[in-house]
């Protein structure tokens, strides 16, 4: 399945969105207050996943997160690694059916099906799975963990559903529809 | 920015570790940071401490840009040591069975042994993987990494892919500068004098055409791809790729024997903690 459905445009968007993805992560934050930051990566996450698909979604996830880790001082966090590579995996799917590329985009039930399935997403991610694999990992403390990812659950689903949507909706606009053309009488 | 290009970049030396080839280190790093993932064994984990420190100092990274780095995560870990403590007092209690207090601070907050002991574990544990990503990065060239990603059994389309990232962050950071440049000429205000809302307008400023642009760079470079028929073949063959010496099979036999010794010591331990208070 893999080999049918990696076309070279989707291999080069994968090794595109991770740097990216590792840019958006590493150096273009924004401090809320002490020790809270208002990051894009997953923003990011979720155009290049709803644009090329689950798996694109899921390696840029994955490897972006690796490269990220690898060049902040506390090394590979693994659980929140696979955990990013989920999220961007699910986000493939959130808009299915919807055709990005031909202005389908553009209309209210599918934004909120965007800001749903995203949110969604993210809440299986940050307060389910990335928790639990911080436990089974790292033995950490579980009312440390769910703390965390109730935080990491909030800035992120509000950072994807408002400038995700925005990035999708600007793409499609500067996107030049079929049937755009019509001939003068 | 630049300390971070110094902190992932290739240096060429000429050392064993040096020698060895990317698939081998590769492999190495994600056995040994596994391995030190699962164990909780005091006595393991100082093992592999002691192992990435050897191999640190016979990679011969250079001392001088590591001092910064180590500054820092000093910091980070006395963060966590405290976050940590501050949301689980007692879980060193809960886990070892046992519970010794030598200080009382106030309220719910005791300093016991066992916390103690369940601390320096968990730090251990971020200690013993650190050394060994970085090994990685300096002592593999970019190019042979693609290569070593492939010969462990990775699609060479999406190790190909890692490449392209590799190469394109360096790329992509100069138009995140350039874009921010000319925002900032436009009058964009990014700096802490003005308010939250909008500083965030303004990151978005420079996002957006960054972002929408690198739509028209993955059709630029899938074009050219496409012209030198990538991807026709089932196989590649690789420019850089270092063939197995004998000190590759005994660095991978060898990590491979960490992670079998991490998996004995839960039979040996009876679960995933070493307990020395019984």
């Amino acid at each position: 399945m893999l080999k049918q459905t990696l076309s070279v445009k989707t291999i080069v968007a994968i090794g595109i969105g991770t740097a990216l993805f590792f840019l958006l992560a590493r150096f273009v934050s924004i401090t809320v207050f002490a020790n809270t930051n208002l990051t894009f990566q997953y923003s990011l996450l979720a155009f290049f996943a709803v644009l090329f698909g689950p798996i694109a979604g899921l390696l840029i996830g994955f490897v972006g997160h690796v490269l990220t880790d690898l060049s902040f001082p506390w090394g590979l966090w693994w659980s929140w690694i696979i955990v990013s590579g989920f999220v961007g995996f699910a986000f493939g799917f959130v808009m299915k059916g919807v055709n990005v590329e031909e202005g389908e985009f553009e209309s209210k039930r599918a934004i909120i099906q965007f800001v749903i399935g995203t949110s969604i997403v993210h809440l299986i991610a940050w307060v389910g799975i990335a928790p639990i694999l911080d436990i089974l990992m790292y033995a950490q403390p579980a009312n440390r963990v769910f703390t965390q990812g109730v935080i990491a659950f909030a800035l992120n689903s509000l950072t994807t559903s408002i400038v995700g949507a925005l990035l999708i909706l600007a793409y499609s606009k500067a996107k030049p529809k079929k049937g755009s053309l019509k001939k003068d009488n | 920015m630049s300390k971070n290009k110094t902190q992932l970049s290739y240096v060429d030396k000429n050392t064993p570790i040096h020698r060895l080839s990317g698939a081998t280190k590769l492999l190495m790093v994600l056995l040994i940071s596994f391995a030190a993932m699962i164990t909780f064994d005091t006595r393991l984990l100082i093992f592999i401490v002691l192992l990435s420190c050897v191999m640190f100092a016979i990679a011969r990274v250079p001392w001088r840009s590591m001092k910064l780095i180590i500054v820092f995560i000093g910091v980070v870990m006395l963060i966590n040591i405290l976050i940590t403590y501050f949301f689980a007092p007692e879980e060193g209690v809960r886990i070892y069975g046992t519970r010794t207090v030598y200080v009382h601070f106030f309220g719910r907050y005791y300093l016991t042994r066992e916390q103690l002991f369940y601390q320096a574990n968990q730090t251990l544990k971020y200690i013993a993987i650190l050394p060994l990503a970085l090994i990685f990065f300096v002592t593999t060239e970019p190019s042979e990494f693609a290569a070593s990603l492939n010969s462990i059994g990775v699609n060479y389309k999406i190790a190909y892919s890692v490449t392209l990232a590799l190469r394109y962050i360096p790329a992509v950071q100069r138009e995140y500068q350039e874009i921010s440049q000319a925002q900032q000429a436009r009058g964009v205000d990014l700096s802490r004098n003005v308010k939250l809302t909008t500083r965030i307008k303004g990151v978005l400023t420079i996002l957006f055409p960054l972002i929408i642009t690198s739509i028209d760079k993955i059709e630029r470079i899938a074009n050219a791809m496409e012209l030198r028929s990538f991807g026709k073949n089932k196989n590649r063959t690789w420019y850089k790729r270092k063939s197995f010496n004998p000190m590759d099979y005994v660095v991978i036999i060898f990590s491979a024997l960490l992670i079998g010794a991490a998996i004995a010591l839960f039979f040996v331990n009876e679960g995933r903690f070493y307990n020395p208070f019984i």
